[in-house]
């Protein structure tokens, strides 16, 4: 059990001092329900973000917890219940959808850049067309979220051209370059070859160190001991257990969570 | 010792390849004659090409050029060669390829045609060749709609600039209304509803007297007509749509025909895309009703069946009428390509655009389009090819298409009864300009191409 949490563990010291979860909410979810035709994949979501909240949510294929936070910018849209976003709630009027996209980060298991533009294109096309920044002022903030990245060197280059978890690293660039208050990741370290998903998870790391609320889909529990304030346990479309990740990984309350861990961990 | 272990002790320098693997030697013998049933096959292959060449190359070249009608070639080739069989008689091209090229277009007034062709590469130029051309020639791009068809009819230069003025002033109101998509889409449907009011329009001969103008303006159809050559300044002789014909009338069909059924198609294939039930029904019936139907049933419907439908006396001009079927049969087969094209993007790069907010649009524009467009760029191109081909089929309904002046050249009694010379020259011409087109889309394809993807 232990070897493989230690596997992708961070060995150096997290600085904790901006890793503050203030009173402020960020995200309020209430009786939120969703299906996919007659499949009802969300049941009675109730889940309240705070401002610098690092959110680890966790569960079997096929829970819901994927379309739970892509619930959160709209990419998928539910029927009933309420989604608050920075105070804005999602409705189908295409001007909240907009405004919360542009407040909120994403990066996928499959990063989503687009290939027919350089990385730093990548990097500038939102700001500029979406937060109508000049050019050059947008380029200036891409250069400086891929120097952040460690990734500036590949400015010029295409995605195709890039490891994956490099890509990675550039999505998580290009959602930063739009200055969101909320990230999401789905699952962003699912398709990457092992050695690569160290250089992605100090890139989170570092971003949790400079308190950004942040909610994330993942299966990397070194990751959620050392950096989440708090891990959801999804299972069937619902909330089955959520607790700080010291007491959730020791002390599990409910069966379905012991199962799952021991599943995951005990090999 | 053991076999196993071995030292070397001297290194061996590079030596030449052996001469039957390189060169030329090299090359047939893994070509052509790499074994003898390819030897064999070979041999008669190249028998085969000797064969058709010499008949093809003897027909072309041991032909005559100076002669003003099919007897005098024939009295030629006689007095030649002794016979009348196996010769090109290139005389009638010598005598007709003005006609070919211009149709019966006013002689004195060929520069218009040459100057709108000319014009047409510089507008096509930043189009094509964005990274090489200066980007102000797109001035040129933007002006071609409304010069061409004033440099092709004639009249005054007020109804391209009202033309160009009214786009202007739709795209500012639609964009006030409702952003830069609108803004264009009023500006270009304004564009098109002013051209068929001029071409509705008194002034142009065919359409005296009736015309869509008068019908839907009345009053302002009246003082367009009053405008004469004595009033008007810049006014360039009016050119009658019947003396259009040849290669000019291909072009100017194909080239109006591709370049409106390429945007048509993008938003038809959006529509048909489209969560909106209503306009995604309409685009679906739109598409697979024209896809459904011969164009020569469509051009029918343009040359005849459109005056029953319309207002009584309207007439509107045919070549505007068949531009604008043309351009609705190309748009459809266009859209069904560009959805195949947008099939094959992963929904991610949507899910991309959106959760950076960009809104539909500019997700179409900066990130759809650009790759979907790019997947699709050999059925794009096949289809601008099969369409400016398809514009021959214009001689069914009496307009003189290169096939239709062939036509009409042997009906005259000197040139009765000759064939493969004339289709020989159109077929040359057409190849050259789709071949052109097929080489364009290759190198097009080379460029845009991107490491790993």
């Amino acid at each position: 059990m232990a070897e493989s949490m230690h596997d992708t563990m961070v060995e150096r010291e997290i600085d904790r001092r901006k890793m503050q979860v203030s009173e402020e909410v960020a995200i309020q979810i209430t009786g939120m329900n969703k299906w996919f035709g007659m499949f009802h994949v969300l049941r009675d979501i109730d889940l309240t973000v705070h401002k610098g909240e690092r959110i680890v949510i966790c569960g079997p294929s096929g829970s819901g917890k994927s379309t739970l936070i892509r619930c959160i910018n709209r990419l998928e849209e539910h029927q009933t219940g309420q989604i608050v976003v920075e105070g804005t709630e999602l409705t189908s009027d295409l001007k909240n959808i907009d405004k919360i996209r542009s407040e909120v980060g994403m990066c996928f298991q499959h990063f989503n850049l687009f290939p027919h533009l350089t990385i730093l294109e990548n990097c500038t096309l939102a700001p500029i067309w979406v937060r109508k920044i000049p050019k050059r002022e947008a380029e200036e903030t891409a250069m400086h979220f891929l120097e952040k990245v460690k990734i500036p060197e590949q400015a010029e280059k295409y995605p195709g051209q890039l490891s994956g978890g490099q890509q990675q690293r550039v999505a998580i660039a290009r959602s930063l370059c739009m200055r969101p208050r909320i990230m999401l990741f789905d699952e962003p370290t699912s398709a990457l070859d092992p050695e690569m998903i160290k250089e992605v998870l100090d890139t989170m790391i570092e971003l949790a160190e400079e308190g950004m609320t942040m909610l994330c889909v993942t299966h990397e529990m070194g990751f959620a001991r050392q950096v989440a304030n708090r891990v959801i346990f999804m299972d069937d479309g619902q909330i089955v257990e959520q607790n700080e990740p010291e007491e959730f990984f020791k002390n599990p309350k409910s069966d379905r969570t012991k199962l799952f861990l021991s599943q995951i961990l005990g090999h | 010792m053991s076999d196993a272990s071995f030292v070397r002790t001297e290194m061996l320098s590079e030596q030449d390849p052996p001469p039957t693997s390189v060169g030329v030697i090299g090359w047939l013998r893994a070509n052509l004659f790499s074994n003898w049933w390819n030897a064999i096959l070979t041999v008669l292959c190249l028998a085969a090409i000797w064969y058709v060449l010499s008949g093809l190359l003897g027909w072309t070249l041991r032909s005559v050029w100076n002669a003003g009608s099919l007897n005098e070639c024939r009295d030629v080739m006689i007095a030649n060669w002794g016979s009348t069989h196996g010769h090109a008689c290139w005389g009638v091209i010598n005598d007709r390829w003005l006609q070919l090229l211009f149709g019966f277009y006013p002689p004195e007034l060929y520069y218009r045609p040459i100057l709108a062709m000319l014009l047409l590469f510089a507008a096509l130029a930043p189009v094509l060749f964005a990274d090489k051309v200066p980007p102000k020639l797109l001035y040129v791009t933007a002006a071609y709609p409304f010069l061409m068809p004033w440099l092709m009819w004639g009249g005054s230069i007020w109804t391209p600039i009202g033309v160009a003025a009214g786009f202007v002033v739709a795209y500012l109101v639609g964009r006030k209304l409702g952003g830069t998509a609108s803004g264009l889409v009023l500006g270009i449907l304004s564009a098109v509803v002013w051209w068929m009011l001029w071409f509705g329009l008194p002034g142009q001969a065919e359409t005296f007297d009736s015309g869509v103008g008068r019908v839907l303006v009345a009053g302002l159809g009246e003082n367009l007509a009053s405008i004469s050559p004595d009033t008007a300044p810049f006014w360039l002789e009016t050119v009658e749509s019947r003396k259009f014909g040849g290669f000019m009338l291909s072009v100017l069909i194909g080239v109006v025909a591709i370049g409106c059924s390429l945007p048509l198609g993008i938003l038809l294939a959006l529509g048909r895309q489209s969560n909106m039930l209503i306009v995604k029904a309409i685009c679906v019936g739109f598409i697979e009703f024209i896809r459904g139907v011969p164009l020569i049933t469509l051009l029918f419907v343009a040359s005849t069946l459109l005056n029953i439908f319309l207002p009584p006396g309207t007439n509107f001009d045919i070549i505007l009428r068949v531009m604008i079927m043309v351009t609705l049969f190309a748009a459809a087969y266009m859209a069904e390509v560009i959805r195949g094209g947008l099939a094959g993007l992963p929904t991610g790069q949507y899910e991309g655009a959106d959760s950076l907010g960009l809104n539909y649009w500019q997700a179409q524009r900066l990130i759809i389009m650009p790759q979907a467009l790019k997947i699709s760029i050999p059925g794009i191109v096949s289809t601008f090819i099969g369409i400016f081909k398809d514009t021959t089929l214009v001689s069914i309904i009496a307009l003189l298409d290169p096939l239709g002046l062939s036509n009409s050249i042997r009906a005259d009694t000197d040139w009765n009864g000759i064939y493969w010379e004339l289709f020989a020259f159109i077929a040359l011409m057409f190849f050259i300009a789709c071949f052109g087109m097929s080489r364009y889309s290759m190198y097009l394809e080379r460029k845009l191409k991107t490491e790993n993807d």
